[in-house]
Protein backbone atom coordinates (compact mmCIF):
# COMPACT_ATOMS: atom_id res chain seq x y z
CA UNK A 1 0.00 0.00 0.00
CA UNK A 2 0.85 3.48 -0.76
CA UNK A 3 3.05 5.03 2.25
CA UNK A 4 1.20 8.29 1.79
CA UNK A 5 -2.04 6.79 2.18
CA UNK A 6 -0.85 4.86 5.17
CA UNK A 7 -0.14 8.22 7.01
CA UNK A 8 -3.34 9.55 5.97
CA UNK A 9 -5.30 6.22 7.38
CA UNK A 10 -2.53 6.77 10.50
CA UNK A 11 -3.35 10.14 10.78
CA UNK A 12 -7.03 9.95 10.79
CA UNK A 13 -7.27 7.37 13.24
CA UNK A 14 -4.09 9.24 15.88
CA UNK A 15 -6.48 12.65 15.49
CA UNK A 16 -10.12 11.18 15.78
CA UNK A 17 -9.05 8.54 19.09
CA UNK A 18 -7.15 11.83 20.56
CA UNK A 19 -10.37 14.05 19.60
CA UNK A 20 -12.83 11.04 21.47
CA UNK A 21 -10.60 10.94 24.53
CA UNK A 22 -11.77 14.81 25.14
CA UNK A 23 -14.94 14.47 24.19
CA UNK A 24 -16.01 11.57 26.34
CA UNK A 25 -15.12 13.68 29.86
CA UNK A 26 -16.48 16.70 28.38
CA UNK A 27 -19.37 15.52 26.24
CA UNK A 28 -20.06 13.61 29.55
CA UNK A 29 -20.10 16.82 32.14
CA UNK A 30 -22.10 19.30 29.59
CA UNK A 31 -24.80 16.45 28.71
CA UNK A 32 -25.17 15.46 32.48
CA UNK A 33 -25.42 19.32 33.33
CA UNK A 34 -27.65 19.99 30.41
CA UNK A 35 -30.05 17.00 31.14
CA UNK A 36 -29.96 17.01 35.11
CA UNK A 37 -29.63 20.59 36.06
CA UNK A 38 -32.25 24.01 35.55
CA UNK A 39 -30.50 27.13 35.10
CA UNK A 40 -30.75 30.57 33.24
CA UNK A 41 -29.90 30.80 29.98
CA UNK A 42 -29.79 26.89 29.22
CA UNK A 43 -31.29 26.75 26.34
CA UNK A 44 -29.02 29.35 24.67
CA UNK A 45 -25.77 27.36 26.05
CA UNK A 46 -27.66 23.98 24.07
CA UNK A 47 -28.27 25.77 21.27
CA UNK A 48 -24.67 27.01 20.97
CA UNK A 49 -23.13 23.46 21.79
CA UNK A 50 -25.91 22.38 18.75
CA UNK A 51 -24.58 24.79 16.20
CA UNK A 52 -21.68 22.87 14.60
CA UNK A 53 -24.19 20.54 13.99
CA UNK A 54 -25.89 22.69 11.63
CA UNK A 55 -23.14 24.98 10.51
CA UNK A 56 -21.24 23.89 7.43
CA UNK A 57 -17.73 22.56 8.84
CA UNK A 58 -15.97 25.27 7.25
CA UNK A 59 -17.97 27.68 9.44
CA UNK A 60 -16.86 26.06 12.13
CA UNK A 61 -13.81 26.24 11.16
CA UNK A 62 -13.60 29.69 9.81
CA UNK A 63 -14.48 30.04 13.85
CA UNK A 64 -11.51 28.10 15.11
CA UNK A 65 -9.33 30.16 12.72
CA UNK A 66 -10.50 33.65 14.46
CA UNK A 67 -10.57 32.18 17.64
CA UNK A 68 -7.12 29.99 17.92
CA UNK A 69 -5.33 31.10 14.62
CA UNK A 70 -1.79 33.05 15.05
CA UNK A 71 -3.91 35.75 14.60
CA UNK A 72 -6.94 34.79 16.57
CA UNK A 73 -8.59 36.18 19.89
CA UNK A 74 -6.65 33.36 21.89
CA UNK A 75 -4.30 32.21 19.55
CA UNK A 76 -2.21 35.35 19.32
CA UNK A 77 -1.56 35.74 23.14
CA UNK A 78 -0.87 32.20 22.87
CA UNK A 79 1.88 32.53 20.10
CA UNK A 80 3.33 35.62 22.12
CA UNK A 81 3.56 33.82 25.10
CA UNK A 82 5.21 30.63 23.96
CA UNK A 83 5.87 30.75 20.91
CA UNK A 84 3.19 27.60 20.09
CA UNK A 85 0.44 28.13 17.10
CA UNK A 86 -2.01 25.87 16.91
CA UNK A 87 -3.16 25.96 13.02
CA UNK A 88 -1.82 23.95 10.30
CA UNK A 89 -0.45 21.21 12.71
CA UNK A 90 -2.28 18.02 13.25
CA UNK A 91 -3.31 19.36 16.75
CA UNK A 92 -5.49 21.66 14.60
CA UNK A 93 -6.92 18.52 13.04
CA UNK A 94 -8.11 16.85 16.45
CA UNK A 95 -9.85 20.78 18.06
CA UNK A 96 -11.62 20.25 14.15
CA UNK A 97 -13.00 17.37 14.69
CA UNK A 98 -13.34 17.83 18.50
CA UNK A 99 -15.77 20.66 17.75
CA UNK A 100 -17.20 19.00 14.86
CA UNK A 101 -18.22 16.00 17.17
CA UNK A 102 -19.22 17.62 19.68
CA UNK A 103 -23.10 17.97 19.51
CA UNK A 104 -23.57 14.46 18.32
CA UNK A 105 -22.08 13.12 21.49
CA UNK A 106 -24.07 15.88 23.95
CA UNK A 107 -26.95 15.11 21.96
CA UNK A 108 -27.34 11.33 22.75
CA UNK A 109 -25.19 11.34 25.81
CA UNK A 110 -28.00 13.84 27.05
CA UNK A 111 -30.82 11.91 25.19
CA UNK A 112 -29.62 8.52 27.30
CA UNK A 113 -29.39 10.76 30.77
CA UNK A 114 -32.80 11.62 30.44
CA UNK A 115 -34.13 8.60 29.91
CA UNK A 116 -33.07 7.34 33.58
CA UNK A 117 -35.79 7.13 35.78
CA UNK A 118 -36.05 10.05 38.20
CA UNK A 119 -37.34 7.98 40.80
CA UNK A 120 -34.29 5.68 40.66
CA UNK A 121 -32.08 8.70 41.29
CA UNK A 122 -34.13 9.80 43.98
CA UNK A 123 -33.85 6.57 45.84
CA UNK A 124 -30.45 7.10 45.53
CA UNK A 125 -30.30 10.13 47.35
CA UNK A 126 -32.88 9.00 49.98
CA UNK A 127 -30.30 6.05 50.23
CA UNK A 128 -27.80 8.87 51.94
CA UNK A 129 -25.94 9.08 48.51
CA UNK A 130 -24.90 12.24 47.03
CA UNK A 131 -25.33 13.71 43.49
CA UNK A 132 -21.36 12.86 42.54
CA UNK A 133 -21.95 8.97 44.01
CA UNK A 134 -25.20 9.20 42.11
CA UNK A 135 -23.75 10.07 39.22
CA UNK A 136 -21.32 8.15 39.13
CA UNK A 137 -23.06 4.68 40.75
CA UNK A 138 -26.17 4.88 38.66
CA UNK A 139 -26.90 7.60 36.08
CA UNK A 140 -23.81 7.04 34.39
CA UNK A 141 -24.17 3.24 34.59
CA UNK A 142 -28.23 3.14 33.50
CA UNK A 143 -27.15 5.16 30.57
CA UNK A 144 -24.00 3.38 29.62
CA UNK A 145 -25.23 1.97 26.46
CA UNK A 146 -26.00 5.55 24.99
CA UNK A 147 -22.90 6.80 26.27
CA UNK A 148 -21.15 3.94 24.07
CA UNK A 149 -23.20 4.70 21.41
CA UNK A 150 -22.83 8.61 21.25
CA UNK A 151 -18.78 7.65 21.60
CA UNK A 152 -18.89 5.66 18.61
CA UNK A 153 -21.01 7.78 17.06
CA UNK A 154 -18.83 10.19 17.78
CA UNK A 155 -15.51 8.86 16.73
CA UNK A 156 -17.05 8.22 13.28
CA UNK A 157 -18.30 12.14 12.77
CA UNK A 158 -14.43 12.74 14.03
CA UNK A 159 -12.63 10.19 11.50
CA UNK A 160 -14.33 12.23 8.66
CA UNK A 161 -14.08 15.54 9.32
CA UNK A 162 -12.87 16.83 6.69
CA UNK A 163 -14.29 21.35 6.14
CA UNK A 164 -13.12 22.49 10.07
CA UNK A 165 -9.89 20.88 9.48
CA UNK A 166 -9.15 22.17 5.52
CA UNK A 167 -9.72 25.43 7.13
CA UNK A 168 -7.75 25.16 10.52
CA UNK A 169 -5.21 22.21 10.06
CA UNK A 170 -4.70 23.27 6.15
CA UNK A 171 -4.24 20.16 3.66
CA UNK A 172 -0.65 19.40 4.12
CA UNK A 173 0.75 16.13 2.72
CA UNK A 174 2.47 14.37 5.36
CA UNK A 175 1.17 16.65 8.04
CA UNK A 176 -2.60 17.58 7.93
CA UNK A 177 -3.56 15.83 5.20
CA UNK A 178 -6.22 13.13 7.15
CA UNK A 179 -7.93 10.44 5.17
CA UNK A 180 -10.96 12.73 4.14
CA UNK A 181 -8.71 15.34 2.82
CA UNK A 182 -6.53 12.64 0.92
CA UNK A 183 -9.27 11.16 -0.73
CA UNK A 184 -10.27 15.02 -1.99
CA UNK A 185 -6.70 15.71 -3.19
CA UNK A 186 -6.34 12.09 -5.18
CA UNK A 187 -9.51 13.19 -6.45
CA UNK A 188 -8.61 16.30 -8.03
CA UNK A 189 -5.53 15.48 -8.90
CA UNK A 190 -6.53 12.53 -10.91
CA UNK A 191 -5.50 10.07 -8.93
CA UNK A 192 -8.42 7.84 -9.56
CA UNK A 193 -7.37 4.32 -7.72
CA UNK A 194 -6.19 5.81 -4.59
CA UNK A 195 -9.56 7.77 -4.56
CA UNK A 196 -11.42 4.63 -4.98
CA UNK A 197 -9.15 2.62 -2.29
CA UNK A 198 -9.50 5.36 0.12
CA UNK A 199 -13.20 6.08 0.19
CA UNK A 200 -13.70 1.88 0.09
CA UNK A 201 -12.11 1.66 3.21
CA UNK A 202 -13.07 4.95 4.74
CA UNK A 203 -17.10 4.02 3.74
CA UNK A 204 -16.42 0.21 5.36
CA UNK A 205 -15.06 1.83 8.98
CA UNK A 206 -17.38 4.20 9.24
CA UNK A 207 -20.18 1.14 8.45
CA UNK A 208 -19.04 -0.98 10.92
CA UNK A 209 -18.94 2.48 13.53
CA UNK A 210 -22.71 2.72 12.47
CA UNK A 211 -23.65 -0.59 13.32
CA UNK A 212 -21.81 -0.86 16.47
CA UNK A 213 -23.60 2.35 17.56
CA UNK A 214 -26.53 0.57 16.62
CA UNK A 215 -25.91 -2.11 18.42
CA UNK A 216 -24.72 -0.88 21.42
CA UNK A 217 -27.44 1.74 21.35
CA UNK A 218 -30.09 -0.56 21.52
CA UNK A 219 -31.86 -3.24 24.46
CA UNK A 220 -32.04 -2.21 27.59
CA UNK A 221 -30.55 -2.65 30.79
CA UNK A 222 -31.32 -5.87 32.52
CA UNK B 1 -40.94 8.59 67.75
CA UNK B 2 -42.73 10.91 65.99
CA UNK B 3 -43.29 12.49 62.60
CA UNK B 4 -45.15 15.84 62.28
CA UNK B 5 -45.49 17.84 59.43
CA UNK B 6 -47.30 20.88 57.44
CA UNK B 7 -46.87 20.94 53.87
CA UNK B 8 -48.04 24.16 52.23
CA UNK B 9 -47.57 23.95 48.08
CA UNK B 10 -48.49 25.21 45.17
CA UNK B 11 -48.25 24.41 41.52
CA UNK B 12 -50.24 25.32 38.46
CA UNK B 13 -53.60 23.70 39.06
CA UNK B 14 -52.89 22.30 42.77
CA UNK B 15 -52.98 23.47 46.11
CA UNK B 16 -51.57 21.11 49.03
CA UNK B 17 -52.12 22.58 52.22
CA UNK B 18 -51.84 19.61 55.24
CA UNK B 19 -51.07 18.99 58.63
CA UNK B 20 -50.51 16.07 60.09
CA UNK B 21 -48.72 13.61 62.45
CA UNK B 22 -47.60 10.16 62.20
CA UNK B 23 -46.40 8.48 66.06
CA UNK B 24 -45.12 4.77 66.42
CA UNK B 25 -47.78 3.83 64.44
CA UNK B 26 -48.97 2.50 60.96
CA UNK B 27 -50.59 6.35 59.04
CA UNK B 28 -52.15 5.46 56.12
CA UNK B 29 -52.44 8.63 53.27
CA UNK B 30 -56.08 7.74 52.22
CA UNK B 31 -57.70 9.15 48.37
CA UNK B 32 -58.11 9.98 44.97
CA UNK B 33 -55.34 10.05 42.80
CA UNK B 34 -53.30 13.58 42.21
CA UNK B 35 -55.09 14.59 45.84
CA UNK B 36 -51.29 15.29 47.10
CA UNK B 37 -50.05 12.51 48.41
CA UNK B 38 -47.11 11.37 46.85
CA UNK B 39 -46.23 15.05 46.72
CA UNK B 40 -46.59 15.03 50.59
CA UNK B 41 -44.24 11.87 50.67
CA UNK B 42 -41.54 13.80 48.81
CA UNK B 43 -41.87 16.64 50.36
CA UNK B 44 -41.38 14.72 53.70
CA UNK B 45 -38.33 13.34 52.05
CA UNK B 46 -36.98 16.49 50.72
CA UNK B 47 -36.68 15.78 47.18
CA UNK B 48 -39.59 18.03 46.60
CA UNK B 49 -39.72 22.05 48.43
CA UNK B 50 -42.61 22.77 50.30
CA UNK B 51 -43.47 26.97 50.03
CA UNK B 52 -44.39 26.84 53.69
CA UNK B 53 -44.49 24.29 56.36
CA UNK B 54 -42.20 22.34 58.56
CA UNK B 55 -41.11 18.58 58.73
CA UNK B 56 -39.94 17.68 62.31
CA UNK B 57 -38.77 13.92 62.82
CA UNK B 58 -38.45 12.75 67.05
CA UNK B 59 -37.42 16.35 67.52
CA UNK B 60 -35.45 17.11 64.89
CA UNK B 61 -36.12 19.70 61.98
CA UNK B 62 -35.72 18.51 58.76
CA UNK B 63 -37.27 21.33 56.92
CA UNK B 64 -39.05 24.35 58.65
CA UNK B 65 -39.69 27.59 56.23
CA UNK B 66 -39.95 29.98 59.18
CA UNK B 67 -36.59 29.06 60.35
CA UNK B 68 -35.03 28.23 56.76
CA UNK B 69 -33.75 25.05 57.89
CA UNK B 70 -34.08 22.61 54.65
CA UNK B 71 -32.35 19.09 54.94
CA UNK B 72 -31.11 17.34 51.95
CA UNK B 73 -33.02 14.15 51.52
CA UNK B 74 -29.06 12.37 52.20
CA UNK B 75 -29.10 13.79 55.86
CA UNK B 76 -32.89 12.82 56.67
CA UNK B 77 -32.70 9.45 57.25
CA UNK B 78 -35.86 8.49 55.82
CA UNK B 79 -36.63 4.98 54.08
CA UNK B 80 -38.92 5.86 51.27
CA UNK B 81 -40.20 2.74 48.79
CA UNK B 82 -41.09 4.85 45.36
CA UNK B 83 -44.05 3.85 43.25
CA UNK B 84 -43.43 0.93 41.10
CA UNK B 85 -41.05 -0.72 43.70
CA UNK B 86 -37.54 1.33 42.18
CA UNK B 87 -34.75 -1.11 42.55
CA UNK B 88 -31.33 -0.75 41.15
CA UNK B 89 -32.02 -2.42 37.72
CA UNK B 90 -27.73 -2.65 37.21
CA UNK B 91 -26.89 -4.11 40.35
CA UNK B 92 -27.48 -7.73 41.46
CA UNK B 93 -30.13 -8.24 45.16
CA UNK B 94 -27.45 -8.72 47.76
CA UNK B 95 -25.61 -5.09 45.93
CA UNK B 96 -29.04 -3.43 45.92
CA UNK B 97 -29.67 -3.68 49.10
CA UNK B 98 -26.03 -3.13 50.34
CA UNK B 99 -26.66 0.32 48.59
CA UNK B 100 -28.48 1.52 51.73
CA UNK B 101 -25.68 0.61 53.77
CA UNK B 102 -23.44 3.35 53.00
CA UNK B 103 -23.27 4.56 56.46
CA UNK B 104 -21.99 1.21 57.77
CA UNK B 105 -18.31 -0.34 58.36
CA UNK B 106 -17.50 -2.81 55.81
CA UNK B 107 -18.09 -5.52 58.68
CA UNK B 108 -21.34 -4.18 59.62
CA UNK B 109 -22.29 -3.75 56.23
CA UNK B 110 -21.80 -7.50 55.56
CA UNK B 111 -23.18 -8.82 58.65
CA UNK B 112 -26.91 -6.42 57.92
CA UNK B 113 -27.17 -7.22 54.40
CA UNK B 114 -26.48 -11.78 55.46
CA UNK B 115 -29.46 -10.70 58.32
CA UNK B 116 -31.61 -9.03 55.52
CA UNK B 117 -31.53 -11.88 53.21
CA UNK B 118 -32.36 -13.89 55.95
CA UNK B 119 -35.21 -11.82 57.20
CA UNK B 120 -36.48 -11.23 54.07
CA UNK B 121 -36.79 -14.77 52.81
CA UNK B 122 -34.30 -13.74 50.11
CA UNK B 123 -31.62 -16.64 50.16
CA UNK B 124 -30.42 -17.73 46.73
CA UNK B 125 -31.61 -14.75 44.78
CA UNK B 126 -28.64 -12.68 45.89
CA UNK B 127 -27.16 -12.72 42.92
CA UNK B 128 -30.26 -12.31 40.27
CA UNK B 129 -30.79 -9.26 39.10
CA UNK B 130 -33.91 -7.29 39.77
CA UNK B 131 -35.88 -8.62 35.68
CA UNK B 132 -34.88 -12.06 36.99
CA UNK B 133 -37.56 -11.59 40.44
CA UNK B 134 -40.47 -11.20 40.80
CA UNK B 135 -43.11 -8.87 42.09
CA UNK B 136 -43.36 -9.52 45.27
CA UNK B 137 -39.44 -10.11 45.45
CA UNK B 138 -38.92 -6.51 44.26
CA UNK B 139 -41.18 -5.47 46.86
CA UNK B 140 -39.25 -7.19 49.62
CA UNK B 141 -35.58 -6.39 48.36
CA UNK B 142 -37.28 -2.86 48.02
CA UNK B 143 -37.79 -2.92 51.69
CA UNK B 144 -34.63 -4.83 52.73
CA UNK B 145 -32.59 -2.31 50.90
CA UNK B 146 -34.20 1.27 52.64
CA UNK B 147 -34.33 -0.66 56.45
CA UNK B 148 -30.11 -1.33 55.80
CA UNK B 149 -30.33 2.78 56.31
CA UNK B 150 -31.55 1.79 59.75
CA UNK B 151 -34.50 4.71 58.69
CA UNK B 152 -36.04 6.85 61.40
CA UNK B 153 -39.62 6.30 59.96
CA UNK B 154 -40.64 4.75 56.32
CA UNK B 155 -42.45 6.76 53.44
CA UNK B 156 -44.17 4.09 51.17
CA UNK B 157 -45.68 4.97 47.70
CA UNK B 158 -48.28 2.56 47.02
CA UNK B 159 -46.11 -0.62 47.41
CA UNK B 160 -48.85 -2.97 47.16
CA UNK B 161 -50.00 -1.67 43.41
CA UNK B 162 -50.11 -4.12 40.99
CA UNK B 163 -49.58 -6.98 42.82
CA UNK B 164 -51.77 -10.39 42.53
CA UNK B 165 -53.92 -11.00 45.66
CA UNK B 166 -51.91 -13.72 47.18
CA UNK B 167 -48.70 -12.06 47.03
CA UNK B 168 -50.29 -8.45 48.29
CA UNK B 169 -51.64 -10.51 51.14
CA UNK B 170 -48.05 -11.72 52.04
CA UNK B 171 -46.66 -8.05 51.57
CA UNK B 172 -48.93 -6.65 54.04
CA UNK B 173 -48.18 -8.92 56.57
CA UNK B 174 -44.26 -8.35 56.04
CA UNK B 175 -45.25 -4.72 56.46
CA UNK B 176 -47.17 -5.41 60.07
CA UNK B 177 -44.06 -7.36 60.80
CA UNK B 178 -41.66 -4.47 59.61
CA UNK B 179 -43.71 -2.10 61.69
CA UNK B 180 -43.69 -4.45 64.51
CA UNK B 181 -40.29 -4.99 64.75
CA UNK B 182 -38.79 -1.88 64.07
CA UNK B 183 -40.57 0.48 65.74
CA UNK B 184 -40.50 3.35 63.46
CA UNK B 185 -43.35 5.42 62.60
CA UNK B 186 -44.61 3.81 58.60
CA UNK B 187 -46.27 6.77 56.65
CA UNK B 188 -48.21 4.56 53.46
CA UNK B 189 -49.78 5.73 50.37
CA UNK B 190 -52.61 4.46 48.38
CA UNK B 191 -56.41 4.84 46.92
CA UNK B 192 -57.22 0.88 48.00
CA UNK B 193 -59.84 0.72 50.62
CA UNK B 194 -58.53 -2.75 51.50
CA UNK B 195 -55.23 -2.04 52.11
CA UNK B 196 -56.27 0.85 54.46
CA UNK B 197 -58.21 -1.09 56.94
CA UNK B 198 -55.85 -3.74 56.71
CA UNK B 199 -52.88 -2.06 57.47
CA UNK B 200 -54.22 1.37 58.71
CA UNK B 201 -53.65 2.51 62.75
CA UNK B 202 -54.91 5.64 61.55
CA UNK B 203 -55.92 7.09 58.37
CA UNK B 204 -55.48 10.53 57.28
CA UNK B 205 -57.80 11.12 54.26
CA UNK B 206 -56.77 13.27 51.65
CA UNK B 207 -59.17 15.35 49.55
CA UNK B 208 -58.01 18.28 46.88
CA UNK B 209 -54.96 18.77 48.41
CA UNK B 210 -56.58 19.25 51.92
CA UNK B 211 -56.90 16.21 55.09
CA UNK B 212 -60.59 15.88 55.18
CA UNK B 213 -60.27 13.48 58.36
CA UNK B 214 -57.74 11.68 60.44
CA UNK B 215 -58.91 8.95 62.70
CA UNK B 216 -58.54 5.25 63.22
CA UNK B 217 -60.39 3.40 59.88
CA UNK B 218 -63.46 2.26 61.49
CA UNK B 219 -63.81 5.59 63.22
CA UNK B 220 -63.70 7.15 59.79
CA UNK B 221 -65.84 4.86 58.28
CA UNK B 222 -68.65 4.97 60.50
CA UNK B 223 -68.63 8.89 61.15
CA UNK B 224 -67.29 10.43 57.98
CA UNK B 225 -66.46 13.70 58.55
CA UNK B 226 -68.67 15.37 55.32
CA UNK B 227 -70.30 13.23 52.21
CA UNK B 228 -67.24 13.07 50.33
CA UNK B 229 -65.46 11.66 52.96
CA UNK B 230 -68.26 9.36 53.24
CA UNK B 231 -68.48 8.27 49.04
CA UNK B 232 -64.20 7.77 49.48
CA UNK B 233 -65.30 5.33 52.01
CA UNK B 234 -68.36 3.55 49.62
CA UNK B 235 -66.82 -0.06 50.11
CA UNK B 236 -69.68 0.39 52.59
CA UNK B 237 -71.74 -1.29 50.40
CA UNK B 238 -69.43 -4.04 49.72
CA UNK B 239 -68.87 -4.76 53.12
CA UNK B 240 -71.81 -5.25 53.75
CA UNK B 241 -72.41 -7.84 50.85
CA UNK B 242 -69.76 -9.90 52.83
CA UNK B 243 -71.39 -10.09 55.55
CA UNK B 244 -69.66 -7.94 58.06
Amino acid sequence: MDSSLLFSLRLSFQVAVIATLFLLPVGIFVAYILAMKSFKGKDVVDTFLTLPLVLPPTVTGYYLVVILGRNGLLGKPLYEATGISIMFTWYAAVFASFFVALPIMIKTTKAAFESVDKNIINASYTLGHSEWETALKVVIPLAGKGIVAATVLAFARALGEFGATLMFAGNIPGRTNTMPLAIYTAMTSGEYTKAHIMAGMFTLISGVCLYLANKLGRGSLR
Amino acid sequence: MSLSVKLVKNVPGFSLDVEWEANNEFVVLFGYSGAGKSMSLQIIAGLLKADEGYVYLNGDVLFDSKRGIDLPPQKRQLGYVFQNHTLFPHMPVWKNIAYGGKHLSKREREERIRRMIKEFHLEGLENRFPSQISGGQKRRVALATVLMREPKALLLDEPLSALDSPIKMEIMKLLREVKERFNIPIVLVTHDIFETFTLADKVVVYIGGRVAQIGAPYEVFRNPANPEVARLFCAQEIFQNIAF
